[in-house]
């Protein structure tokens, strides 16, 4: 095996050294009872090139590939991604090194996530951000147990429904045990959060609204934000779609105190939902009670500049059941991508990209309308929108696919009530000529 | 004097991205629009980020002078115990980034992704296989969120049989990672110290374990490298109270075909998927931190996972018990993939022969260092040695100096300072893809730190000089956070 | 690390086995850390405290010294209610190592002033700590 470099004659030289006749004598101490009963189960071993065959195969069985137009973001999305983040992150320097506890070691790690940080929350608007949490999920979780930590007498926190549908799972996950509250804001017909229900709530710690939302809605962040402070609470500002702040407000300028949402679009391939980035960013004066590592700027013995992971004694390893999370492992060389995308787009290049994707999305809205299909939500949206058709569009859908065309997805699996609506994507990787062929069928 | 194979080469300066570039370049192409510019609302919009715009060599060059600052498994050995720094196989990436694999899109029907379900039905049933163990699911992102889900299972477990249950018991040996876990699932650790010989007594955790607590959360083999012999007896303690035990698999390697993880008496436990199963770490992540079940927990499990009937593959969601998701999605798909290429290129017999050849090498590295290191434990260990720096302190030199030296002689320190039980630990876990003679080379190079410790301590108390930075100011940083430029 | 010989305890102030001082100024008694406990801890980087109107019984974690690896917490020698937190110490937590008796934490108002009398003298302090 290629992986295993020992010889015959070195296994038996080390034996000696170490006292034993056999390799099974090095595990004399295990008990009997404890002992693994014959073989692995598992098919035997394969050569490289065998593995391809097989890699091939499934490859193959997937019904949608890489030359279908995909017209479906809700969590992740299709962009283009430059060749460079291919070649750099796969330089083995950063992919095959571990977390940076040797900072004269890893400082090539530690600019990198610095300049993601700084990247990051001049994105979101934020005076911190954090070297990363798992997902957009995940983040979403954290950022309302920040919200409890920082708040400590209230025990209650609330996510608007219009938040992505996973996204509230994970964070009912992490709360089902902890004794807090998690309630749900529902949706006004615009599509944008109904936040005066908030003035009948007491205790709150922390609300979370996602803009743009699950529906594709723009949400009034700044009016949300004066709601929620005014009901004492924390105001958590999510997202699936970080291009939409080359464009918009971002959460930042409209009062947000954290900031959490999924940074895949920031040149990562969808790659079946994984791997993800949770993006994490708060105020300074909350810097303390936030979850996950952190590289800060120091100078060396002879005074020039480098970097540390820092306030590390909010972590686990230091602070254990009483951590800001138990967050060890994050999503490092994700962090690093979203830093050399970021860095490749350039301030005027996340705009023009952002742009783009509107102006793309804004046409085939627009063109769908004209086709007879309804608006679900009137409210302004970015690259994604929620339409009705006037008759059952699963056949037209059905048509498209065989074109290669995944035309969005129905919003029944996650709200019942909007059966038979479909959330469509469009990013700059749409060609007119795509759009125009879905309105095409759409007409007939 | 033996020399490692570190050096000195020619490193270049590099700013931050900031500080360099020109308004108006650009590092990637956009397609030009082909539509009308649509009406945009101006309460809406905002002025976009200050990024500094770069050309595509000013970004190609930044991250490629970042790189050579660093130091991976590919670049030399990384004994880093308890983080099992195998070699990354080349052949785990190319294949998670199969057009069709990365292009995949996860929130399409089954029928579109036949796929990539198919990969996560079989590494859940390799990684039930190779552990012993049920049922898995594949969503936690790292071992951390991994041992989150599990005592999620633990609390859904014992609320479904009414019991309440606010303690769990931890030992010393623990990682730092299984206290806070516990935490948030509203169970307060209780600690529990290892004996003389390193491992639990049975008595300390009969004289513990009562119906108030929800179980044991243990490390095996533990984080001094030692397996816990009395697991079995430690378990039928817990069990017999109406407790679970908990096993963190992040020490898997040690084990592989060897020992079945479900007769020691584990109910729940998780594997790392970037230690074990050969995923590259990342410089931070991603990991991955599957969980694996026995039987009557199963229900409990994260939901959806991918199974197979009669008509293909299909995600699972019908599980009423199940605590829920901790992902939006799948959990880090491109890791699964890699995991599941390096099960197939092993297959059952490598898997195993990995395993008794990181205990080797552990071993080997033991025995030919402790007569210069400290040993707290002097008894055969699994994949990873625990030596101290007690025989150093008459010099005046730590641990931390001794691990800075090996910077300078083109190793990657091993753990320093952890397990918490070990003042001043050393914690080295070769993995089985070193060869002898790197081994060997590694160990004089250690032979020669602990000689200059007595005779030239200030080459230690310097080191490193031969990195582009030397020792950077730690206190500095933590006293006037910058966190950002 | 230093060794006891080097370290300084004043004999006008109580100690507790935590590491906490107490000196009484007039109605109110100073709270801060020995130079056993600064020395302990290495480079102080941050220190956590409680908000002017807290009340606390004796015992009580009123606030955290952190290193740059470790957190200590910081138990209160007497009852009383939080009249000041010295401020400069969230600039400048290196003072609690430059001087760790001039770096007072807290200052209380005591619910009972006699609980000061039971807390140990420097004699018996260093006793302890000789163990």
């Amino acid at each position: 095996m290629r992986y295993l470099p020992h010889t015959r004659e070195e296994i038996t030289e080390m034996l000696a050294v170490v006292g034993k006749d056999s390799l099974e004598g090095l595990f004399d101490a295990i008990p009997l009872e404890c002992r693994f009963a014959g073989e692995i189960p598992i098919p035997p071993a394969l050569t490289e090139w065998q593995l391809g065959d097989q890699m091939r195969e499934i490859a193959a069985s997937m019904a949608v590939g890489p030359d279908h137009t995909v017209l479906v973001g809700a969590g992740r999305y299709h962009h283009h991604i430059p060749e460079t983040i291919h070649a750099l992150i796969n330089r083995s320097e950063f992919l095959t090194a571990y977390t940076p506890y040797q900072p004269e070691m890893a400082q090539g790690t530690l600019q990198g996530i610095f300049e993601y940080q700084t990247l990051t929350a001049r994105l979101l608007g934020m005076d911190v951000a954090n070297a990363s949490l798992y997902d957009g999920g995940s983040a979403l979780a954290e950022a309302l147990l920040m919200g409890l930590r920082v708040v400590k007498k209230s025990r209650r926190v609330a996510v608007s429904a219009a938040v992505h549908p996973h996204y509230r799972a994970v964070a009912r996950t992490y709360l089902q045990s902890t004794g807090f509250e998690l309630v749900e804001l529902p949706y006004g017909p615009d599509g944008r959060t109904d936040v005066s229900s908030l003035q009948n709530m007491t205790e709150l710690a922390a609300v979370a609204v996602q803009s743009p939302n699950f529906f594709g809605v723009v949400e009034d962040l700044e009016a949300a934000g004066t709601a929620i402070h005014a009901a004492g609470a924390l105001f958590v500002s999510c997202f699936t779609e970080p291009l939409a702040f080359g464009l918009l407000k971002n959460p930042g300028q409209c009062g947000a105190d954290i900031v959490c949402g999924e940074g895949q679009s920031l040149g990562m391939a969808p790659s079946f939902g994984g791997a993800a980035l949770g993006m994490f960013a708060c105020r300074e004066e909350f810097v303390r009670n936030m979850p996950g590592r952190l590289v800060g700027e120091t100078v060396d013995l002879e005074g020039r500049r480098g970097f540390v992971l820092t306030l590390s004694t909010r972590e686990q390893h230091i602070r254990r059941e009483k951590a800001t999370s138990n967050i060890c492992s994050n999503q490092g060389i994700c962090a690093m991508i979203a830093g050399m995308y970021m860095a490749s787009l350039g301030g005027s290049g996340i705009r023009e990209l952002a742009r783009l994707n509107y102006d793309k999305a804004q046409y085939l809205r627009a063109e769908l309308e004209k086709a007879g299909a309804t608006l679900v939500f009137q409210g302004p949206t970015f690259n994604e929108f929620v339409v009705r058709f006037d008759r059952d569009f699963a056949p037209i859908r059905q048509r498209l696919k065989e074109q290669k065309i995944v035309a969005g997805i129905d919003l029944g699996r996650y709200y019942s009530e909007l059966s038979g609506c479909y959330l469509f994507c469009v990013t700059e990787t749409i060609s007119r000529q795509t759009l125009d062929r879905v309105v095409r069928e759409v007409s007939l | 004097m033996k020399s490692g194979p570190g050096t000195s080469g020619l490193i270049l300066n590099e700013p931050l991205l900031w500080e360099k570039g020109k308004k108006g370049r650009r590092g990637m192409s956009i397609p030009t629009s082909d539509v009308p510019e649509a009406v945009l609302d101006a309460g809406l919009t905002g002025a976009g980020p200050d990024f500094p715009d770069l050309s595509e060599i000013d970004i190609v060059r930044h991250y490629t002078r970042l790189s050579q600052w660093n130091f991976g498994v590919d670049t030399g050995m990384y004994p880093l115990g308890s983080c099992t720094m195998k070699y990354n196989p080349k052949i785990n990436d190319k294949l998670a980034a199969t057009p069709e694999i990365a292009s995949a899109h996860p929130m399409l029907d089954d029928g579109s992704v036949q796929g990539t379900l198919q990969i996560m039905y079989e590494l859940q049933k390799y990684l039930a296989a190779i552990t012993g163990m049920d049922a898995v699911s594949l969503q936690p992102s790292a071992g951390a969120q991994g041992e989150l889900a599990g005592m999620l299972v633990f609390a859904a477990y014992h609320r479904s049989r009414g019991s309440v249950r606010t303690k769990i018991l931890i030992p010393d040996t623990a990682h730092g990672t299984n206290p806070a876990s516990a935490a948030l699932c509203g169970f307060r650790p209780v600690a529990l110290k290892a004996n003389a010989q390193g491992v639990l007594d049975v008595q300390a955790v009969a004289d513990l374990m009562d119906d108030e607590t929800a179980g044991i959360m243990l490390t095996n083999p533990n984080t001094l490298g030692i397996f816990e012999t009395n697991i079995r007896q430690i378990a039928d303690i817990v069990h017999a109270k109406g407790g679970l035990v908990y096993g963190d698999g992040a020490n898997m390697n040690a084990i592989m075909g060897i020992v079945d993880i479900k007769k020691c008496g584990v109910d729940v436990m998780h594997l790392n998927l970037h230690k074990t199963f050969s995923t590259p770490h990342g410089g931070g992540g991603p990991g991955a931190g599957p969980v694996c079940v026995v039987r009557e927990l199963e229900r409990f499990l994260p939901v959806p996972r991918a199974v197979k009937d009669s008509e293909g593959y299909r995600l699972e969601f019908d599980r009423p018990e199940s605590i829920g998701r901790v992902h939006g999605f799948h959990g880090n798909f491109s890791v699964l993939v890699r995991a599941w290429s390096y099960i197939r290129s092993m297959g059952p017999d490598n898997l195993k022969k990995a395993s008794q050849l990181a205990v080797l090498n552990a071993n080997y590295i033991k025995e030919r260092l402790k007569k210069d290191l400290h040993l707290p434990y002097d008894r055969p260990c699994m994949h990873e040695c625990v030596f101290s720096d007690l025989f150093q302190h008459e010099n005046g030199v730590k641990t931390l100096d001794m691990a800075k030296r090996l910077i300078d002689h083109g190793y990657h320190p091993p753990t320093i300072y952890f397990p918490l039980v070990v003042p001043g630990a050393i914690m080295i876990e070769p993995t089985e893809t070193e060869c002898k003679e790197d081994i060997d080379l590694f160990i004089e190079v250690v032979q020669q730190v602990v000689a200059e410790a007595r005779e030239k301590p200030e080459l230690l108390l310097q080191a490193p000089v031969r990195t582009k930075l030397r020792r950077l100011d730690e206190t500095q940083a933590a006293r006037h956070p910058c966190l950002r430029g | 690390m230093k060794e006891l010989s080097e370290l300084e305890f004043p004999e006008t102030i109580r100690y507790t086995e935590d590491h906490e001082w107490a000196a009484v100024d007039g109605d109110t008694v100073r709270i801060g850390v020995s130079d056993y406990a600064q020395d302990q801890l290495g480079d102080i980087v941050y220190v956590e405290m409680p908000e002017v109107g807290d009340m606390f019984e004796k015992g009580d974690e009123f606030g955290t010294l952190e290193s740059v690896k470790a957190v200590s917490e910081l138990y209160l020698p007497m009852g009383g209610e939080v009249v000041a937190v010295n401020e400069l110490l969230l600039e400048t937590p290196e003072l609690i190592n430059q001087e760790p008796y001039g770096s007072w934490i807290v200052e209380i108002r005591p619910t009972d002033p006699a609980e000061y009398d039971e807390l140990m003298n420097a004699e018996d302090y260093i006793e302890m700590l000789r163990g």
